[in-house]
């Protein structure tokens, strides 16, 4: 299965995204932002970083180039498409998911293991980890606010489009501890921790094991790929 | 050379960072009779030719769908100059 990672000027975390998709059994598939051409890819994810140099708002020139638009084009056919950090600020100034992400309540730069909440498990992205299950992956951001109108965060909570929320702590004051969202039909996610920096032993968040085990990260991955082995 | 001036500011309750942050500066170097401070953007669309009504309508379209996020900023005025 091929997922593509898109590379914007200013994009952080590609690698690590293709490293992950690698990790979990996948085949990594680097696109660029001025291509229209997907590549036939079964997925996209949108990575970290700060593409265009957070120029206008986080993620709003990512929303209008090329390579973007054909992802707002085909998420609407069913493509997954997964959206981390700034990825997440892509897909919310897409218009591909609701609300929106400002500054950091305590106007620190955040970089910390965060513990989530899985609360949506029939996303393409999280069909195998368990509802309620507890993950720990990195989170690093300085604009990962989530605020939205009180009429979207009531139909984001009926509609369970709340996927990951913050656990123990919320470190960046999102409104009802939203860290991550789904579109209606769960092929699109966005969330604002680095589920491609918890992938492999030895570099993922401490655990009660072992210093730096921690791969819940990769659960991500190994979802979305089982979702198009089975489709 | 004509230009549209957009002007965005970040909705009034939401924090402004950086207005908090000058304002305190502000506050620190005497003077407390300023009591907030807020800072937004001001956007210059360039034209080499004179603004028709069409390109105001234009400005007003892009100013609420790109230029600004109506989920966290207002557009307080859009003006020829």
């Amino acid at each position: 299965m091929r997922i593509g990672v898109i590379t914007y000027p200013g994009t952080l975390d590609d690698r690590d995204a293709q490293r992950a998709i690698r990790l979990a059994g996948g085949t990594p598939v680097p696109l660029w932002h001025a291509d229209e051409d997907l590549k036939k890819v079964d997925a996209v994810v949108l990575p970290g970083g700060f593409s265009y140099g957070d120029y206008l708002r986080c993620g709003a020139i990512a929303a209008k180039a090329p390579a973007t638009k054909e992802v707002i084009k085909l998420a609407a056919q069913g493509l997954p498409v997964l959206g981390i950090c700034n990825g997440f600020q892509v897909l919310v100034e897409s218009h591909l998911l609701p609300g929106g992400l400002i500054r950091n309540e305590h106007q620190h730069f955040i970089c910390r293991d965060q513990k989530l909440r899985v609360e949506n498990t029939d996303t393409a992205w999280t069909s195998l980890f368990e509802k309620g299950q507890e993950i720990t992956i990195p989170l690093k951001n300085g604009e990962g606010g989530y605020i939205a109108s009180p009429e979207t965060l009531k139909m984001l909570e009926a509609e369970n489009r709340v996927v990951f929320r913050y656990l123990d702590l919320n470190p960046n004051g999102s409104m009802n501890d939203i860290a991550g969202l789904t579109n209606e039909r769960g092929n699109v996610v966005g969330l604002m921790p680095h589920p491609e920096h918890a992938v492999e032993p030895g570099f993922g968040p401490d655990t009660d094991i072992a210093m730096r085990s921690g791969t819940d990260g990769l659960k991500f991955f190994q979802s979305v790929l089982k979702v198009l082995v089975n489709s | 050379m004509p230009k549209i001036i957009v002007e965005i500011m970040p909705k009034q309750d939401l924090l402004d960072p950086q207005g908090k942050a000058v304002a305190n500066a502000l506050h620190r170097s005497g003077h407390p009779e300023i009591v907030n401070a807020r800072i937004g953007k001001r956007i210059e669309l360039h034209f080499e030719r004179e603004i028709t009504a069409a390109d105001m309508a234009n400005a007003e379209k892009l100013a609420s769908s790109f230029l600004s996020n109506d989920v966290i900023e207002d557009v307080v005025s859009i003006t020829k100059e």
